[in-house]
């Protein structure tokens, strides 16, 4: 039982830093703003809660577990606020296209 | 052991490079943002060398709080960067600066390296006289009972930076409202977070607050977070800096160093020395000192970010 969820975890977390790599190479390689912020939310997003779902196997329940989730909550709530922040900024400061 | 030498190397490395960057960056802004990335580095360096407390400390001061203030003064900077380039030093400053810099670094390097193996600590002395103050921190311990001078201080330092950015405050607005009054759309995305947030943050710092007796944790930490949510509400226009003429504002920003301070001078008559607490009830006045100071820093944490009076209250 423990094997299969210690491969659960090695599967997820690579799974999570290659999104964050996918992220980082689209912050990078994107040709605007608002693309940049999509590529950089998503690593947020799905990179951070495929590393979280990798590690609840490994963390104490029930403590560890919740604050591992809450983290990866309130991460997503920060990304999706600031993004949108960041993109509203982004248009005001250029002509609408 | 071999993957944690080298996440080690990798974050020194990273640290180091973004340290020079941060340097060698010409636009002021670019360098800021660096700082920030720098500070947070830092913090995982200080996770990695099993010092959480100062981990948490430089995450939320280092990485936090003095990146806030140095993208607010370079948002200020920004109208006199061209003026400021145009008068770069010559050839001859710059590297006499590039030589003090590096000879300081080197003295320090010296002085590090030349340190007894295994170096000199009062670590084991810290640790032994724990269980007499009552609280079950090591850093906590050494923060308000063996070195508290160096804590009252510290809370008396930021209180003074405080006043130093209140006095660039022009004469017309002496009194008045710290910083410009925000105003966001009241049903965007940034109301909405200082709505959902403050609750969640403010249960976050108070637990922050009040584990550092025991665990990784502590006032100034804590003060960070609650200084953040304040501030959250304060940018999204759902209220508004107080005027700082106010007389409850001025009592909490002098009531924790004036409590430090009281019972500090009454272990002279109680303790026999000078900041000694008397035996036995060590726990429950740092706890009070911790409770009085939690205001203050707050406000003082805050208000150093909202920055220098600048609108008179309406008459």
């Amino acid at each position: 039982m423990s094997l299969v969820l210690n491969i659960f975890t090695i599967i997820a977390v690579l799974a999570g830093t290659f999104f964050f790599l996918a992220g980082t190479v689209g912050l990078l390689r994107f040709p605007d703003t608002l693309t940049r912020l999509h590529a950089l939310t998503k690593a947020d997003n799905l990179g951070l809660g495929l590393v979280v779902m990798g590690l609840l196997p490994q963390a104490e329940w029930p403590f560890d577990v919740i604050k591992l989730i809450a983290i990866w909550l309130f991460t997503l709530l920060a990304g999706a606020t600031v993004g949108q922040l960041m993109a509203q900024a982004a248009r005001r400061g250029q002509p609408t296209p | 052991m071999t993957l944690a030498l080298a996440v080690d190397i990798s974050l020194t490395l990273l640290v180091l490079a973004v340290a020079g960057w941060i340097i060698a960056v010409r636009d002021t802004f670019a360098a800021v943002i660096g700082f920030v990335a720098y500070g947070l580095l830092l913090a995982l360096i200080w996770v990695r060398l099993a010092a959480p407390d100062v981990a948490l400390t430089e995450a939320a001061i280092g990485g936090g709080l003095t990146g806030a203030l140095l993208i607010g003064a370079a948002g200020r900077l920004r109208k006199t960067e061209a003026a400021t380039r145009a008068e770069y030093p010559g050839v001859l400053i710059r590297t006499l600066a590039a030589i003090l810099a590096v000879t300081v670094a080197a003295a320090l390097a010296v002085g590090v390296l030349a340190l007894p193996d295994p170096a000199p600590t009062l670590a084991p002395a810290a640790v032994a006289s724990l269980a007499t103050t009552g609280v079950g921190n090591p850093v906590t311990a050494v923060l308000l009972a063996f070195r508290s001078m160096d804590t009252l201080l510290e809370a008396i330092v930021v209180l003074l930076a405080l006043l130093g950015v209140w006095s660039l405050a022009p004469d017309r607005a002496w009194g008045g409202y710290p910083g410009p009054r925000h105003h966001a759309d009241p049903d965007g995305i940034l109301a909405y977070l200082a709505r959902f947030l403050p609750p969640i943050g403010i249960i976050v710092g108070l637990y922050i607050f009040w584990i550092g007796a025991d665990l990784p944790g502590g006032k100034f930490q804590g003060a960070t977070i609650l200084a953040a949510m304040w501030l959250l509400v304060i940018e999204a226009g759902l209220a508004d800096t107080p005027p700082i003429s106010r007389t409850w504002l001025r009592v909490l920003l002098v009531i924790g160093p004036l409590v430090f301070i009281a019972i500090g001078f009454a272990g002279s008559i109680t303790a026999g020395a000078v900041l000694a607490y008397p035996e036995g009830y060590a726990k429950p006045l740092i706890v009070a000192i911790e409770i009085a100071l939690m205001p203050t820093l707050v406000l003082t944490l805050a208000l150093l970010v909202a920055g220098t009076p600048q609108r008179m209250p309406p008459q």
